[in-house]
C-alpha cells in the first residue's frame, strides 16, 4: 500500500499546536526583531520618524503635516484628524453627503475671499481632507496660490518666496511615481531660516 | 502611464516567483532545499509529523480546519488578555470579549477586518506577534490548500500508481504551509520591508519621540511622531493579501506609505503573490497553457476594472461642484499620490481580497465604489493568496459545465468529468455568497439601531452591504465612517468571516479529491477544448452573470442609486 496518511491513526493536535507555536516564535518573534533591527541599523533617519533637525532640535517629521494659520506660513491642506499623527484619519464622507458639501462651501467661501478669485479657480487640494489627515503636501497650484500673501505678510518680493517655493517643489520620484508636490513644513522652515521674522 | 508601469512590472516579477513556487511545491530536490531543509526538519520533527506521508483530501482538510482552530484559540487568549501579558508599555486595557473574538477571527482568516483602532487599541505583542504571526501563516495556509487542489485535478501524487476510486494523495498539509512560510512569504516580506525603511517607514523599538509643532496652535502644540516595527508589518501585510495596517488609515499614512516609491513597491507587493500563484498552477498542472488562458481572463477584467476606477476617480467630486477647480476627487486621497495610483490600489485591492487602502474609500465616486464592490464579490480575478486561484477555478469547473451543456457532452477537465456529487457542491458554493452577504445585510438594515452609520440615505446601505461583503470576501477593507465596534457588528461579521473563508475552501478540496479518484479519460476529438478565445469569453461571462444575478439588486440600492441621486442633486445645482 501506499504511505496515505489518515487522520483517525494519531492524536492530530500535535502537529496543530506545535504549527501555532513554531510560527508564532519564528514570524513573531525572529523575524520582527532582525528585520527592526537591521531596518534601524542601515536606514537609521528613515527607521526612527524621518525627524526635521534644525540646530539640534527636533522640528517635527518631514513625513508629518503641522497645522500652520499664520499669514507669514504657507498652509497645507484641511485636516480631519487636525494634524495629529497620533489620531489619522480622513472625514469618511461620501460624495452624496451634504455635510460634506457644507464643510466644502465653507472653506471654499473662506479662500475665494482671501485670495480675492473665484471659487472655480482653487485649487482642489485646498478644499479636499487628505486621507490620513497628516498629508505633508499641497499641490504646487496650492502653493503658487499663497506665494503672494505669504511675500507681502513677510515684507519681502514674491520672487524670493517663489524661488524658495520651486526649490521645493518635489517632481516625480525616479522621473515617473507620483505626483508633483510641494511639503509645506520643509518649505516654512526654509522660509524661516532665509527670511527670519 | 504609471498605473500600466506598475502592472506590468507586478506580471513580470510574478513570472520567476511563480516557477519558483511550482519548484518547492513539487515532489523532488530543489535548489533551496540547501536553506531551508535543515530548518524545517526541525520543524517536522517538533511537530511529530513525517512530511513524507501524503494526505487524502480528508485529512488534508481536517488538518487544515484543525490546525485553524488551534490558532485561532491561542490567538484569542493572547488578545483577550493582552493588558496582563508583557510588551505592553503604554498600559493598553483589555478589548471587550466580542472585540477581541472579532479581531481573531478577522486576522485568522486572512481578512484583516478591524472594528479596533491601530495602534491606540492594541499592545506591541497584540500588534507586532500574534496579528505579525497570523499575517505570515494564514496565507501559508490557503497556499497549501490550493496546491492541493491542484494535485488532485491531476489525479494527486500517487496517480501512477492508484486504481481508479481510490483515495488519492494530495501531500502533506504540513509540509506545504511550512514551506509557504518559510521559503516564500518570509524572504520576500524581510526585502520588501528593507526596501519600505529606505523610503521613511519606521522600524524601531524606541519610544515614539515628541516634538513641538513649528507654528504653536490652540488645539495642538506638540506632535507625538509613532514609531514601532512598522516595516515589518506593513511588507508582510501587503504580500500576505491581509490589509491589516499598523495605522488606523492604513497606507494613506504617510508613515505607513511615506513615498510614490514605496508606493509603487506596495502596490506591487499587493498583487505579486496572487499573480504568481496563476503561473505556478501552470507549472504544477503541467498545462503552461492553463497558465496563459487563466492569465488573459484575468488580466482583461482587471485591466478594465482598474480603467474604470481611474476613469471616475479623474471626476471631480460631486460635493465640490463650482466651489473648486474641476479636477479630479482628492476627498481623502493624498497629494504625493493623486488620483490614479488611488484608483489602481483600490481596484487591486479589492480584487485580491487584501484590503488595505492608500486613500478613503467612503469618499470615492460612485463607479469606483461600485468597482471595488465588484472585485470583492468576484473574489477570484488575482484573488487572495491560494483561496482567490480556488475560486478561480470554481468558475472554471462552471464554465466547463455550462460550455459541456451547450455542446451536448459530459463536462470534463484534464480528462476527469464533473458529475452530480462534484456539481452540486458547486451548487452550494455558487448560492452561498448571496446567501450570507444579503441575510446579514438584510437584518443590518432592517433594525437602524444596529447599523452605527456615519452617511445618510442611499449611501448607508452601501456601507452595509460593503461591510458583509467584505469580511464574506475576506477582504477587510471597509468604510471606515460605519461605527462598528458593536457586540452585533463583531458577532455577525465573525459567522460572515467564517463561512466566507472556510466554505469556499474546503468545498473545493471536497470536489479535487472526488475528481481525483476518477479514471482518466484519454483527450479526443470530442474534448472540450479550453485553450481558445470561446472557452475565455465563456468563462468571463460565466463570472460576470453569476455576480450580477446575484447582486443587481444591492447595487442599485448602493452604489448605483448614489450615482443617480448625485447627479440629480448636480443638476439641481446647475439650474440653480
Amino acid at each position: 500500500m501506499n504511505r496515505l496518511h489518515h487522520s483517525s491513526g494519531q492524536a492530530p493536535w500535535r502537529p496543530a499546536i506545535g504549527l501555532a507555536v513554531s510560527m508564532l516564535v519564528i514570524c513573531g518573534g525572529f523575524y520582527a526583531a532582525i528585520i527592526t533591527g537591521l531596518g534601524g541599523m542601515l536606514f537609521p533617519t528613515q527607521a526612527t520618524g524621518s525627524l526635521v533637525m534644525v540646530e539640534g532640535k527636533a522640528m517635527g517629521s518631514a513625513l508629518i503635516s503641522q497645522p500652520f494659520t499664520s499669514t507669514v506660513y504657507f498652509h497645507g491642506r484641511p485636516s480631519s484628524a487636525d494634524n495629529d499623527p497620533m489620531a489619522t484619519g480622513g472625514s469618511n464622507l461620501a460624495p452624496s453627503n451634504p455635510e460634506l458639501r457644507d464643510r466644502v462651501a465653507q472653506q471654499s467661501a473662506a479662500l475665494a475671499s482671501t485670495y480675492q478669485l473665484e471659487p472655480e479657480q482653487l485649487p482642489v487640494d485646498l478644499l479636499a481632507s487628505s486621507g490620513s489627515g497628516v498629508d505633508p503636501h499641497i499641490s504646487p497650484a496650492a502653493a503658487a496660490l499663497q506665494v503672494e500673501r505669504v511675500a507681502q505678510a513677510r515684507g519681502i518680493s514674491t520672487e524670493q518666496v517663489s524661488q524658495l517655493v520651486a526649490q521645493y517643489n518635489e517632481s516625480a520620484q525616479w522621473g515617473i511615481f507620483g505626483q508633483p508636490r510641494v511639503n509645506v513644513l520643509l518649505l516654512n522652515l526654509a522660509l524661516d531660516k532665509n527670511y527670519p521674522l | 502611464m504609471e498605473v500600466l508601469l506598475i502592472f506590468t512590472l507586478a506580471v513580470l516579477l510574478a513570472w520567476p516567483l511563480g516557477r519558483y513556487m511550482t519548484g518547492i511545491f513539487s515532489a523532488g530536490s530543489h535548489w533551496s532545499d540547501k536553506v531551508f531543509l535543515p530548518i524545517e526538519n526541525g520543524i517536522f520533527k517538533l511537530l511529530g509529523i513525517n512530511p513524507r506521508h501524503g494526505m487524502t483530501w480528508k485529512s488534508y482538510g481536517i488538518a487544515f480546519l484543525l490546525s485553524n482552530l488551534v490558532l485561532g484559540i491561542i490567538a484569542y487568549l493572547l488578545l483577550q488578555f493582552q493588558h496582563i501579558l508583557p510588551l505592553n508599555p503604554n498600559d493598553i486595557e483589555a478589548l471587550d470579549w466580542d472585540l477581541a473574538l472579532h479581531t481573531a477571527v478577522s486576522f485568522l482568516t486572512n481578512t484583516n477586518q478591524q472594528h479596533y483602532s491601530g495602534q491606540a487599541q492594541l499592545s506591541y505583542l497584540s500588534q507586532g506577534f500574534v496579528i505579525l504571526t497570523l499575517q505570515f501563516v494564514t496565507p501559508a495556509m490557503a497556499l497549501a490548500v490550493c496546491v492541493a487542489v491542484l494535485r488532485g485535478m491531476l489525479g494527486g501524487r500517487n496517480a501512477t500508481t492508484a486504481k481508479e476510486g481510490e483515495e488519492r494523495n494530495l501531500g502533506n498539509y504540513y509540509q506545504d504551509t511550512v514551506r509557504a512560510v518559510l521559503r516564500l512569504m518570509l524572504p520576500l516580506a524581510a526585502i520588501v520591508a528593507l526596501a519600505l525603511t529606505s523610503q521613511g517607514v519606521p522600524s524601531s523599538y524606541q519610544a515614539s519621540p515628541t516634538v513641538d509643532v513649528v507654528e504653536q496652535q490652540q488645539t495642538l502644540s506638540e506632535q507625538t511622531i509613532p514609531l514601532g516595527p512598522v516595516a515589518a508589518m506593513v511588507s508582510i501585510k501587503q504580500l500576505g493579501t491581509n490589509g491589516g495596517g499598523w495605522f488606523g488609515p492604513n497606507s494613506s499614512n504617510p508613515l505607513e506609505n511615506p513615498t510614490p516609491v514605496s508606493n509603487a513597491i506596495q502596490t506591487i507587493a499587493l498583487v505579486l503573490v496572487p499573480m504568481a500563484v496563476v503561473f505556478m498552477a501552470g507549472g504544477l498542472l503541467r498545462r503552461q497553457k492553463f497558465t496563459l488562458l487563466s492569465l488573459a481572463v484575468m488580466g482583461l477584467l482587471s485591466l478594465a476594472f482598474i480603467g474604470a476606477a481611474v476613469y471616475s476617480e479623474q471626476q471631480p467630486n460631486a460635493a465640490f461642484a463650482g466651489l473648486a477647480q474641476e479636477a479630479g476627487n482628492m476627498e481623502g486621497k493624498e497629494v504625493r499620490l493623486g488620483t490614479d495610483l488611488s484608483a489602481l490600489w483600490a481596484t487591486f485591492t479589492t480584487q485580491t481580497s487584501n484590503g488595505s487602502v492608500n486613500a478613503m474609500h467612503d469618499s470615492l465616486n460612485p463607479i469606483a465604489g461600485l468597482v471595488t464592490r465588484s472585485g470583492m464579490l468576484i473574489n477570484g480575478i488575482w484573488g487572495g493568496i491560494g483561496c482567490g486561484f480556488v475560486n478561480f477555478l470554481v468558475y472554471v469547473w462552471l464554465a466547463v459545465f455550462i460550455a459541456g451543456l451547450m455542446i451536448g457532452r459530459t463536462p470534463e477537465i484534464f480528462g476527469r468529468k464533473l458529475e452530480k456529487r462534484e456539481l452540486s457542491w458547486l451548487g452550494v458554493l455558487l448560492v452561498l455568497p448571496s446567501a450570507v452577504i444579503l441575510t446579514f445585510t438584510a437584518i443590518t438594515v432592517a433594525f437602524p439601531a444596529l447599523t452605527g452609520n456615519s452617511n445618510p440615505g442611499l449611501h448607508g446601505v452601501a456601507q452595509v452591504f460593503y461591510e458583509y461583503t467584505s469580511a464574506f470576501a475576506n477582504n477587510g477593507s471597509g468604510f471606515e465612517g460605519l461605527g462598528d465596534d458593536t457586540t452585533w457588528w463583531n458577532l455577525s461579521c465573525v459567522v460572515v468571516l467564517i463561512l466566507g473563508r472556510y466554505v469556499p475552501l474546503v468545498i473545493p478540496l471536497l470536489i479535487a479529491g472526488s475528481l481525483a479518484k476518477k479514471r482518466q479519460v484519454p483527450t479526443s476529438a470530442g474534448t472540450l477544448p479550453l485553450y481558445n478565445v470561446t472557452f475565455a469569453v465563456t468563462l468571463i461571462t460565466v463570472i460576470l452573470i453569476i455576480n450580477f444575478l446575484s447582486f443587481l439588486p444591492s447595487m442599485v440600492l448602493g452604489p448605483i442609486g448614489e450615482a443617480l441621486e448625485i447627479s440629480q442633486q448636480a443638476a439641481v445645482v446647475l439650474a440653480q
